[in-house]
């Protein structure tokens, strides 16, 4: 098993951290995990992406051509990853304002509105869970509980407290999406 | 009183002696110069606070640099102008040491300014010992941050000007407004009485390292007879009416 | 504290390798891509728990000078910079080269030269393998290509440095520095205690008790002894090249095209590779793990039944010397490099590899 990853966004929209959630849900999985964000001016808003490879076996490049799986959340970044996508993978997206949509028919695209759930939630801190949730619904690379493990290592013991919402906020996720 | 030869050399009627800490090793200095005062004292010090076996001086770039050719303790010589830094990270490693600096005016005052400020800043426990004698001495007598104006060095051959070399940099108010810094002085070693002085300012720059107080300079206001081409003894008297007006003597800074 | 398994950068990955070293110190001063460095040992407070000292400098050259003088006193001592950094830090390099002292480099490499960029590089490989500062000197120049690696050069640098009396550099650049990947962090090791330092530093200025003075000095006017001084330091860099190279080879048997690569580059090499044999091309990749002492003889080998060797490095072309020179120009070597933060991606190399060689 080998999954290559591209998640794509802006800054802000919580884009590093999930690649970080999954990651460590791969390593909770015992697999092999490599998470590379594009490092910079990018994290204090504009567009920000993080390549995120978890496999059985060793990993060599971090850096990739092509995915197995791309989640873009804005416009440039649907634009921009669209043909990266091998064929016959997926791609998931956020429709908040996407205004050209992704035209590819050798792919599985996936539609999630997780902006527009964020909203009836009251929780824009949800965002990338929901998205999250999707991804590992369309792609079940990792199982729910090692994402509920990964998330605990990630967040700080001091934000522990904010397990329960995103929790809620990934099976939420997961309920977004139509397979 | 008549003392016969014999009686001279009995160690009981010994009233000076080298202090045990200086080596043997003839000293590179020109005779006439302070350093070799400032030396003694040092190791004179060291030796009283019974310290030799915690001591590490640190040794600069300038005429300096062969200090630890002369007192029989631990040195490590410092690149040109980071001494504060070496004596930072000595101290801070082995806290139980005592650790000094040994600088001259380009070293501390020039290409070192920088790390001295912070040393300082930072208020390291160590003690900084700093010869401004307004010249660079080891590479023949160029002008020194804190040569004075109208000072002719070989880089200032008709004398410092302000307009085109800049001022003297006065650093004893620079560091006395640092919070770090514990005590600031400036003493001079030209006669009995200031080497006294200035034995017992370096004394009280060791024990506030020690006590952890923060950073202590002690700045002797020196001469330089071949850079200043002047004898030892005009040396001295030019000390006095020239450098004094600019570096006065005495305690800027006593916490 | 126990071994344990984490995902981590690369550079937090150095920081709690180097507490769980037992280090003594680290002086470092801030810049991108390598601040984590300093900020995980700031967030961890190794001196609360093992009583190592974490200090941030005015700058990279107080930071090398304080690197110096820990060094001296028999302390295993680090700093970590970014390129620019490290040109700071060069004459202190020297002075630690100099005056045969253990101590631990890191240079997280960005783009340059000047100011540059951020993204990650290799152009700083002859800063660091042909002695970046003056004088005859070499660096012992260790590069991780993962995070694992990054957290396993701590102590390989040190341990190599202690050994030599000599400074190790981990040239790392941005991309390990920036990735997070599984690592297993090492058993924690307690710190020397000063006994055991006096033991094994005789040499180390920590006050004279129960022996002679120490002295630390790089100076010596006298020519004929300093030109002894340097035999000694080269006699030394020779039993270093005898003893000490490290290199990784995939596939090096019988290869028709031989890529060599190191660090990060050499993770994006190895994909290219996998990608070549898939399509039938018999490729292999040389790894050289220390850049110096450099695997001469490990490129000379695998290169026998080579048609050419693509050499690959985020730079103009600086490592392909050395690898001239191991073949001795009997093989065709040629250079693909990318610059200013480009990173070449495993198709892009892969087809060069296509175009020059095989056509």
């Amino acid at each position: 098993m080998k999954e290559e990853i591209i998640i794509a966004g802006f800054g802000g929209q919580g884009v590093l951290s999930m690649g970080k959630i999954l990651a460590y849900s791969g390593l909770m999985e015992d697999k092999e995990v490599t998470w590379l964000p594009s490092y910079g001016p990018e994290q204090r808003g504009g567009t920000a992406n993080v390549t995120v490879i978890i496999s059985d076996e060793r990993i060599s490049s971090p850096i990739l051509d092509t995915y197995d799986v791309a989640v873009v959340l804005n416009q440039q970044s649907l634009d921009k990853f669209e043909s990266k996508v091998k064929p016959g993978g997926t791609l998931i997206y956020d429709s908040y304002g996407i205004n050209r949509v992704p035209a590819r028919t050798d792919i599985v695209v996936h539609r999630v509105d997780a902006m527009d759930a964020t909203f009836e939630m009251q929780n824009a801190k949800a965002f990338n869970m929901l998205v999250l949730g999707a991804l590992i619904k369309a792609k079940p690379m990792v199982a729910v509980e090692s994402v509920i493990k990964g998330l605990k290592r990630t967040l700080p013991e001091r934000h522990h407290n904010m397990l329960p919402m995103n929790e809620e906020a990934l099976r939420k996720g997961m309920e977004l999406i139509q397979l | 009183m008549n003392m016969k030869q014999e009686d001279i050399i009995k160690p009981e009627n010994c009233v000076y002696r080298k202090p045990s800490l200086l080596t043997d090793e003839n000293m590179h200095y020109c005779p006439g110069c302070s350093h070799g005062v400032v030396h003694k004292l040092i190791a004179e010090i060291i030796e009283e606070m019974g310290m030799e076996d915690k001591t590490v001086g640190v040794s600069p770039v300038g005429c300096a640099v062969f200090a630890y050719n002369y007192i029989d303790i631990d040195w490590i010589q410092a690149a040109h102008g980071r001494a504060p830094s070496v004596a930072t990270a000595l101290k801070r490693l082995n806290p139980e040491n005592l650790i000094f600096t040994y600088q001259g005016d380009g070293d501390l005052a020039a290409i070192g300014t920088c790390e001295t400020i912070h040393a300082a800043n930072r208020g390291e426990n160590i003690a900084i010992i700093f010869i401004n004698n307004a010249i660079y001495g080891m590479t023949g007598g160029q002008m020194a941050p804190t040569t004075l104006l109208g000072m002719k060095t070989s880089t200032t051959p008709y004398g410092r000007r302000a307009d085109l070399n800049g001022h003297p940099l006065v650093m004893a108010p620079l560091m006395a407004q640092l919070d770090g810094t514990c005590y600031v002085t400036r003493q001079s070693v030209h006669t009995p009485a200031a080497v006294r002085k200035a034995k017992a300012a370096i004394r009280k720059a060791f024990e506030n390292s020690m006590a952890g107080k923060g950073t202590s300079m002690v700045e002797i206001v020196s001469t330089c007879n071949s850079g200043w081409k002047l004898t030892p003894a005009q040396s001295n008297e030019w000390l006095v009416e020239n450098m004094f007006k600019k570096y006065p003597l005495g305690d800027l800074k006593n916490e | 504290m126990e071994s344990d398994i984490r995902l981590m950068k690369g550079n937090e990955a150095l920081a709690h390798a180097m507490i769980r070293y037992g280090a003594d110190g680290y002086f470092g001063y801030p810049i991108t891509p390598q601040s984590e460095v300093l900020e995980t040992l700031e967030a961890e407070m190794p001196w609360e728990s093992t009583g190592m000292v974490v200090l941030q400098a005015e700058s990279e050259v107080a930071a090398v000078n304080m690197v110096y003088a820990g060094a001296g006193a028999g302390k295993a001592v680090c700093t970590s910079s970014s390129s620019p950094g490290m040109s700071l830090m060069q004459e202190g390099i020297s002075f630690i080269a100099a005056a045969e002292l253990p101590a631990l480099l890191i240079n997280c490499m960005r783009g340059g030269p000047g100011l540059g960029t951020i993204q990650p590089s290799q152009a700083d490989y002859f800063q660091a393998t042909k002695g970046g500062g003056h004088g005859d000197y070499r660096l012992i120049t260790l590069a991780p290509s993962s995070v694992q690696e990054m957290c396993d050069f701590v102590a390989l640098g040190w341990d190599l440095a202690f050994k030599y009396r000599t400074p190790a550099m981990i040239l790392a650049d941005g991309t390990v520095g920036q990735m997070m990947e599984k690592v297993i962090l090492p058993e924690p090791r307690r710190r020397r205690t000063e006994e055991e330092l006096r033991e094994q530093c005789p040499w180390a200025v920590t006050g004279k008790k129960n022996r002679k003075r120490n002295i630390i000095t790089s100076l010596e006017l006298n020519a004929p002894a300093m030109e002894v001084i340097n035999n000694n330091l080269q006699a030394k860099y020779k039993r270093i090249e005898e003893n000490e190279v490290r290199c990784e080879a995939l596939n090096t048997e019988d290869c028709e095209y031989l890529i060599v690569a190191f660090g990060s580059m050499a993770r994006i090499c190895e994909k290219a590779m996998e990608l070549a044999r898939k399509q039938g091309l018999n490729v292999g990749l040389l790894r050289p793990i220390t850049l110096w002492p450099f695997p001469a003889k490990a490129i000379e080998q695998a290169a026998r039944k080579a048609k050419g060797i693509l050499v690959v490095e985020l730079s103009a072309g600086q490592m392909i010397e050395d690898v001239k020179l191991a073949v001795n120009c009997q093989v065709d070597t040629r250079h693909y490099g990318r610059m200013g933060g480009m990173i070449p991606t495993p198709d892009e190399i892969l087809g060069v590899l296509k175009e020059m060689f095989v056509k």
